[in-house]
């Protein structure tokens, strides 16, 4: 099916050291009375070498996350509360993403974490050159650095991402749409971050171009060792690329585990929804189905499990409770041996083991 | 069933959402007018528009009649004092807004349905039609306007204010009409124009069902732009006395009270209200453009100006990159989420074992 699932699971996971932690994150457009929850207490941890995957329909929040955490969230946006541990990982002690000052702001940006935005192919300057693009970057963050040191620099990020070095003097305008994109995953990788965002990266490209820049990037990745969130509302494209994935819906995560399990047994039936969504290229035949309904309004979430009008197997508590997002009981104790595979969802199908479980104790 | 979470309140931290929504509706409809710079706008224009209705009915004297009250401050009696001949400035401010209203008003809906025909139509049509009626609004353009009015209604000196309005409407539409014409430009070779033309629309459907929509916006800020426009003109106007003495308005008390050294013998009554009813009027005009910007490109709305509250107590401004942060879960210190938390319980257990 997938290149690593079958596979054992790579060192660098299983040690799982934390990259970044994200507690309680929760995002609202605009303040006071008329704010709307686009993200609520969201609780996610990269770990160092990973990809993460953000999945979710339009609407669920997955940008809003992304740009939330990074602080790049555009007026009326703010983060309501939470915390955005950052952990360098060269003995500097973590850092606190949210609370960081203006200044410091922008020194960790790129540095430490970078982005590969949604519309990347038109995030280039039409009218400078790709060198002075790339450079760019490096004139705010290294200032030590010389000229021909940045010209340098550049010209390997473009071998980097497999662009020959004559490209250096072109204008975006004479590279495709393929290559435009590389330039930005190389951009991206310029000051060497533990941590690549990527926003949809490929929703433009076509799948030939989309499969080609991924393999890029896993090998870049596999080579340079940063973690990376991944966005994308393709959930088969999470399922080859993804170490873990994280579904998202209504502002929230309903379930998050390795790809190969959310992809072999999805728990939360949206993601199973999801997962019927697009066909599988090997395997047995399966029928194709949608979810019905659209995504919730949220100015008026659902009560309880917001994904209850939708679920086609929504019962009692679903609509008065809001499910917590835990280690389902049903795995038992071996649910989550070790970090890296452990699965946890939010859903009354799959209540959560121990104190935590409202529906352990009632007659249901 | 007793269902209690002790985590659920904690992931809830939203009120009940449903008098929000249920309020949403009313706030939708009266959208324009919860736009702060708009209702203030239409709130003084208002005033004056119903001015210029009742004003000349509602004046205490006749503002031409002279009296024996020569050059009093404001009383009782004359609210905003009188002139050099004793005439009241109270009833001549009203008596004058009538004028400067119909003018202003006339005038931008001239300017502005010449504007359309002009800018969308060379727009639209392209080739040697287009560019000459876009030459014909680039010779507007360069006409000096003030001049031309000047001449015009004093060779007309009968023809009262519908003369002034149609002159000062005739010559004020070219700004409007190239701007027009810039966007038309644009849209024309969009791609639901381009369906359109394929389905065999004929050319007046496309121009007013498809193209047209598109242009409100700025037909209608560039009609608030024109009326201003035409007020100052008109205003100018009578205040340099071009527009003969037949009629009171705003730019003709300015003009006795200029021609009679109101401000060295200092009659300050005589020149203040109506200078300060042309500020308020423009600046009625000029919050309407604005909400109208803000209704049609909402990023403009309160971007800038908004400041917010965070987590340090600090206020600081919304802007781009820089997100602030309301609320900062507890201490620096970092504590472990639920979920790590079951891992290492159960982690410590499977040691156990």
């Amino acid at each position: 099916m997938t290149i690593h699932v079958d596979g054992p699971i790579p060192d660098h996971l299983t040690t799982g050291d934390a990259v970044l932690e994200i507690t309680g994150l929760s995002v609202d457009y605009g303040v006071g009375e008329r704010a709307v929850r686009a993200v609520s207490d969201v609780n996610l941890t990269l770990r160092r070498g990973e990809v993460l995957g953000l999945a979710g329909e339009s609407g669920s929040g997955k940008s809003t996350l992304a740009y939330g955490l990074t602080r790049l969230l555009p007026p009326p946006g703010v983060v309501a509360d939470g915390k955005v541990i950052y952990h360098a990982g060269d003995g500097s002690g973590p850092v606190d993403v949210l609370a960081l000052s203006c200044a410091g702001l922008r020194e960790f940006r790129w540095a430490r974490t970078s982005i590969v935005f949604q519309a990347a192919m038109n995030a280039l300057n039409p009218v400078d050159k790709i060198s002075t693009q790339l450079t760019d970057v490096l004139r705010a963050h290294r200032p030590e650095m010389g000229r021909a040191q940045r010209m340098e620099r550049a010209r390997e990020l473009l071998a980097l991402v497999g662009i020959p070095a004559d490209r250096l003097d072109s204008y975006p305008h004479q590279l495709s749409g393929g290559m435009r994109q590389r330039v930005m995953i190389g951009m991206a990788l310029a000051l060497e971050p533990r941590i690549v965002i990527m926003d949809e990266p490929t929703t433009a490209l076509d799948v030939v171009m989309q499969r080609q820049i991924l393999g890029v990037f896993s090998s870049l990745r596999r080579r340079l060792d940063f973690s990376v969130i991944f966005i994308t509302h393709d959930l088969s494209l999470l399922v080859e690329f993804a170490d873990r994935i994280a579904i998202m819906y209504g502002g929230r995560i309903v379930e998050e585990a390795p790809a190969a399990q959310i992809y072999r047994d999805p728990m939360h039936p949206y993601s199973d929804g999801l997962l019927h969504s697009f066909p599988a290229l090997r395997g047995p035949r399966r029928e194709l189905a949608g979810i019905p309904g659209s995504p919730p309004d949220p100015r008026s979430l659902p009560s309880g499990c917001s994904f209850h009008p939708r679920c086609p197997k929504a019962f009692d508590p679903c609509s008065r409770e809001i499910p917590v997002l835990g280690v389902p009981g049903e795995l038992g104790r071996g649910g989550g041996e070790n970090a890296a595979n452990q699965r946890t969802v939010a859903c009354w199908l799959h209540p959560v083991a121990g104190p935590q479980n409202p529906a352990a104790d009632s007659p249901v | 069933m007793a269902v209690t979470a002790p985590g659920v309140d904690a992931v809830t931290p939203q009120e009940p959402v449903a008098g929000s929504v249920a309020a949403t509706p009313r706030r939708l409809r009266l959208r324009l007018l919860s736009n702060r710079k708009v209702a203030v706008g239409s709130a003084i224009l208002a005033v004056f528009l119903l001015i210029a209705i009742i004003g000349p009915l509602v004046a205490p004297f006749d503002p031409s009649q002279r009296s024996s009250d020569i050059l009093q401050g404001p009383s009782a009696k004359h609210w905003f004092g009188t002139t050099h001949i004793g005439q009241d400035i109270f009833s001549q401010v009203l008596d004058g807004t009538r004028s400067v209203m119909f003018v202003g008003f006339f005038a931008g809906v001239v300017a502005t349905i010449v504007a359309v025909l002009f800018g969308v139509t060379s727009g639209y049509l392209g080739g040697a039609g287009g560019e000459s009626l876009s030459a014909v609004s680039n010779v507007f353009l360069v006409i000096p306007a003030l001049p031309l009015i000047i001449i015009i209604t004093t060779a007309i000196p009968t023809g009262g204010d519908w003369v002034v309005a149609l002159v000062i409407g005739l010559t004020s539409w070219a700004w409007g009409a190239r701007v027009l014409r810039a966007q038309t430009l644009s849209l024309r070779r969009r791609d639901f124009v381009e369906a359109a033309r394929a389905t065999g629309e004929p050319v007046w459907r496309i121009v007013i069902f498809e193209i047209l929509p598109n242009l409100t916006a700025i037909i209608a800020s560039s009609f608030v732009g024109t009326v201003i426009y035409a007020i100052m003109t008109e205003v100018a106007l009578a205040f340099i006395g071009a527009q003969g003495l037949y009629e009171w308005n705003w730019g003709a008390i300015l003009y006795w009270a200029q021609s009679q050294e109101a401000l060295a013998i200092g009659a300050w009554w005589w020149f203040v209200p109506a200078g300060l009813a042309i500020a308020l009027l423009g600046t009625a005009l000029s919050l309407l453009n604005f909400g109208i910007d803000e209704l049609v490109n909402p990023r403009l709305r309160s971007s800038g100006s908004a400041r917010v509250r965070d987590y340090t107590g600090r206020k600081i401004r919304l802007r781009v990159g820089f997100t602030p942060v309301l609320a900062h879960g507890g201490e620096p210190a970092f504590t472990p989420a639920a979920t790590e938390s079951q891992v290492a319980e159960i982690n410590a257990e499977d040691g156990a074992r």
